[in-house]
């Protein structure tokens, strides 16, 4: 029995063993569900296996908005704890795991996923290309990063979750203070998702520097394909030292080594560093895609070209640099003395200036412009003003004196929550509105979409402005409760107020799925928006070859040249396009990489050494194998695009 | 839209109301160190409020002039690529706004690293601070005594607390009288503190240490020197001396209320060995930096020798 018993749930609870059965139910209706429509086959071949960049990008978006629910009800649960002095609701166990989950599940499994999802979706179709360079890793990429979430979100029912934070610091998170297995979930489960996203970026420098369509140099790249080339990059310089970190964090927890632990030289302080030497760079691997994202929105909707060009460019060369230079500011606290926090502090506000540049080159953009507020634009136009709010809070921290008070307070749970909202989601959010059309075929409602937008805006500030008072009012973050002569109760029943009334911006967002699936009309154009990049100037659904001749590029605004100016894009001939074969062995290698990932955490180590055996196996059978892809021949593209021309 | 920009008015009127309460603990400063910061973060709030008014106008602006419907419908906007004086002015302004905030932060930087202003000429009270699952150790060497989760000071005396923990890392905060620094277990920090009045104020951990995070809370109260050394003498006559297994028992996980002794834990339990070398870099008179070496030196001392026991 002794063996069985880290299997289960430390702290269980009637809401856990709830989950365990709506889990087991929902897989049990997936099964039979499939079964009984007959789609196995089709979900084979047409999902599982694919490698093509525009399904992968559905794939990550689907997953993306899963966890975005995930994270959202641990939200809500946090907020309802807060909500009165004293409450009973959660205890000090529950809420630490939960906090801790909601972090990691927020920016690594629903913030990544999401911006990668468009990512795959747009970069290849705005550059002009037929798919990513290294389709067969892209669709790998994929699959490690499911899998580590899965495997990270099944620790509530299997084993207990981490319950260290998000930011998971030693020595709270080494084996004397943490004994459960969750934060052996927190390192496998990441460490396998972010190989997944190193490999990505990877993938993605190599498409946008190696495929672009013939004529788009890198200065007439549009905002978005920039915006993703930086954020590679920085993935690229930025992961491994996260993979480094996670493989100490494990040897720590699992083999007795001492890098971070508080005796035999291990320094806690150590983790803190490298921690954040990943992390702050990964906060503008979220925000810069953003920034892209509303780039393209707000000069579709303004109909105007972007303002500042080659500012906005530079300023995204600038913010990647200074990315790396200001880990320390995420503690100023820890006593590095006055000169280290200066320069620190001098790095830090310096991010302002880019940033400011971009803020003020879109309302340069929407100066002079004819403006059309549809609900991506909204999105964009809610961005300014609450991203403004964060942003300034940000510089306020940024000073380190200052920051002793504002450090591990709702103060810095606010600007963070300003930022990443109206920063990333809401451009998410208006790139999903955007782009349904391409990806699916059909609009969103437009008056659903704007309620939804006008909610979680308005939600957002509701929810997180009363934290900047609570936490100047000396509201510690991470606390699980507080008592009532403290008087923060009004400042989170508020806040829980705003969460509730984000909640339901979400439910809008679904039911809009939902409502226009089944009534929106599917006889649209292929540039609904009347959009100016290269994305809208193939067919509607998109042919999986993408281009039938790839496009001839002048500007940065290649399309709108074309629809106004007269420029040709597509001279020539069809020829036969050579497009790559679809593969299990990403989909097998990933579900080996759980079982790897499963028998890690439990310090299984036969299973562990067979999986090990298993990914080799794995790796070197693509070595060995002959793959050259197939070519798709002229009738075909004929056939193909009578077709979609007829649609039209 | 009506309905949306009323609830946007409401939003914004019940924020302007709730600044409007009672001062905000952070914004009500009773010690120097905690006045430098509550000024930085007043001065850094005006000069934000402008950015944001700017921006907000901005954006009201050519939203208001710009939209479409307020347009003929042949309007086509120009193509416009850039302006260099434009984008200089928008490099520019910020440039000048974050020059001027560092220079601030600065000069706040070495004033927090320092004893506080104005208390130059006293001599600190050295306070070792310590946190142990959850719970908050005061010892007084000086004094030769210990609390515990209780911290009595005296007022104007500049203090200087020695932070380190038994355990996870833990974050030293008392919001009325200065800003937090963490509290590590293999390394001693120190935070340089001053009441300017009398009065109890709040102290905590603020840094998540695990499940007794929440209650791990400390009194702080400052008194008039002469009333702080009547309770040093009290404590003495009165209290229990602390004990090495008296003291590991105190260590064990869990919430204990306010307890005091006579003798302090650094006899036999001593604090680590690591010294940040950063902070005393900090220190801008070399009179201070002096003690400060000085008695790091008597601490090692005091190490070696219990070590060798």
């Amino acid at each position: 029995m002794d063996y069985f018993d880290r299997f289960a749930i430390p702290h269980p609870s009637p809401v856990i063993y709830a989950s365990m059965v709506a889990i087991g139910i929902t897989v049990l209706a997936i099964i039979a569900g499939l079964t009984y429509f007959k789609k196995w086959g089709y979900l084979w071949r047409e999902w599982l296996t694919t490698v093509d960049h525009k399904r992968i990008g559905i794939m990550y978006l689907i997953s993306a908005l899963l966890m975005l629910f995930r994270g959202g009800v641990d939200a809500i649960m946090l907020r309802a704890q807060l909500s009165v002095p004293e409450n009973k609701l959660l205890d000090a166990q529950h809420y630490n795991e939960i906090f801790s989950t909601h972090g990691v599940v927020m920016i690594l499994f629903m913030a990544m996923p999401f911006i990668i999802a468009l990512m795959n979706f747009v970069v290849p179709l705005q550059i002009g290309a037929r798919d990513v360079a290294f389709p067969r890793l892209n669709a790998l990429s994929f699959w490690l990063f499911f899998m580590g979430a899965m495997l990270f979100n099944i620790s509530f029912v299997v084993g207990g979750s981490p319950d260290a934070g998000w930011t998971s610091y030693f020595p709270l998170a080494g084996n004397e203070f943490s004994e459960s297995v969750g934060t052996n979930y927190y390192m496998i489960a990441i460490q396998i998702a972010g190989i997944g996203t190193l490999m990505t970026g990877i993938n993605f420098m190599t498409t946008i520097l190696r495929m672009r369509a013939p004529g788009m140099t890198l200065m007439k790249m549009p905002m978005f394909t920039w915006s993703s080339l930086i954020t590679n990059l920085i993935i690229v310089f930025a992961f491994p030292v996260l993979t480094v970190t996670l493989a100490m964090g494990t040897m720590d927890r699992l083999f007795g080594t001492n890098f971070f632990t508080t005796d035999n030289g291990g320094m806690d302080m150590l983790w803190a560093n490298l921690f954040w030497v990943w992390g702050h760079p990964e906060v503008y691997i979220l925000i810069l895609p953003a920034f892209g994202i509303y780039s393209e929105v707000i000069s579709t909707f303004a109909r105007r070209n972007l303002y500042g060009y080659k500012s906005m460019v530079a300023s995204m060369v600038a913010i990647s640099f200074l990315s790396f230079l200001v880990w320390a500011h995420h503690f100023f606290t820890m006593g590095q003395g006055a000169l280290t926090n200066s320069i620190f502090s001098i790095t830090t506000m310096a991010i302002a200036v880019p940033t400011g540049v971009k803020i003020f080159n879109w309302l340069l953009t929407l100066w002079k412009g004819k403006i059309v507020i549809t609900t991506p634009m909204l999105y964009s136009l809610l961005f300014i003003p609450l991203f403004t709010l964060g942003g300034v809070t940000g510089v306020m921290l940024g000073m380190s004196a200052a920051d002793y008070q504002y450090h591990n307070t709702m103060f810095l749970v606010a600007h963070f929550h300003m930022v990443i909202i109206p920063g990333v989601i809401f451009a998410m959010l208006a790139g999903l509105t955007y782009y349904w059309p391409k990806m699916f075929g059909f609009m969103l409602n437009e008056r659903i979409g704007k309620w939804a937008a006008w909610l979680i805006a308005i939600g957002t500030l509701v929810a997180f402005m009363p934290m900047f008072f609570s936490g100047l009012d000396g509201q510690a973050r991470r606390m699980y409760t507080y008592s009532e002569s403290t008087g923060f109760g009004i400042y989170n029943m508020i806040s829980f107020i705003g969460a509730l009334v984000l909640a339901v911006g979400f439910v809008l967002i679904v039911y809009n799925i939902y409502y226009s699936t089944r009534y929106a009309s599917r006889d649209i154009s292929s540039d609904p928006w009347d959009a100016r990049s290269l994305e809208w100037a193939t067919h509607t659904p998109v042919p999986e070859y993408n281009f039938a001749i790839l496009p001839q590029v002048n500007s940065t605004e290649a399309l709108w040249d074309a629809k106004k100016k007269g420029h040709v894009l597509f001279k020539g001939e069809y020829e036969k396009i050579h497009m790559p074969n679809n593969s299990g062995v990403p989909f097998i290698m990933g579900c080996i990489f759980f079982a790897w990932g499963f028998s890690f955490v439990f310090g299984m180590w036969i299973p562990l050494i067979l999986t090990t055996i298993g990914i080799f196996a794995c790796m070197a059978l693509r070595s060995f194998e002959k793959d050259h892809g197939r070519y798709i021949s002229v009738e075909e593209i004929e056939e193909t695009e009578t077709k979609l021309r007829g649609a039209n | 839209m009506k309905i949306k920009w009323a609830l946007l008015t409401i939003v914004f009127t019940v924020i302007t109301v709730l600044t409007g309460c009672e001062p905000l603990m952070v914004l009500d400063p009773k010690g120097p160190q905690a006045e430098t910061q509550a000024n930085d973060i007043m001065l850094s709030i005006g000069i934000m409020s402008f950015i944001v008014i700017v921006v907000f106008a901005l954006l009201a602006f050519v939203l208001i002039k710009y939209r479409a419907s307020k347009q003929s419908k042949d309007y086509e906007p120009p193509h416009m690529e850039g302006n260099v004086i434009v984008e200089a002015i928008c490099v520019g302004i910020p440039v000048l706004i974050v020059a001027f905030l560092s220079f601030v932060s600065v000069q706040s930087n070495y004033k927090v690293e320092a004893t506080p202003k104005g208390y130059e000429d006293k001599e600190p009270l050295v306070i070792y601070a310590s946190s142990s699952n959850w719970k908050w150790h005061f010892s007084y060497p000086e004094e030769g005594i210990e609390t515990v989760n209780y911290l009595n000071i005296p007022t104007d005396r500049p203090l200087e607390f020695k932070l380190y923990s038994y355990g996870p890392i833990t974050s030293f905060w008392i919001p009325q009288l200065g800003g937090q620094k963490y509290a590590m277990s293999d390394m001693v920090n120190t935070l340089h503190l001053g009441a300017d009045v009398p009065g109890e104020f709040m102290g905590r951990n603020a840094n998540f240490s695990g499940k007794g995070f929440a209650e791990n809370t400390f009194d702080v109260e400052a008194m008039p020197e002469a009333e702080f050394d009547e309770w040093v003498e009290e404590v003495k006559e009165t209290a229990e001396p602390v004990t090495e297994e008296k003291f590991d028992e105190l260590l064990e996980p869990g919430h204990l209320g306010r307890m005091t002794f006579t003798g302090t834990h650094l006899e036999f339990n001593p604090p680590p060995t690591g010294h940040n070398h950063g902070s005393s870099d900090s220190d801008e008179h070399s009179e201070d930096e002096h003690t400060e070496h000085q008695e790091s030196s008597d601490s090692d001392e005091k190490e070696t020798e219990h070590n060798n026991h």
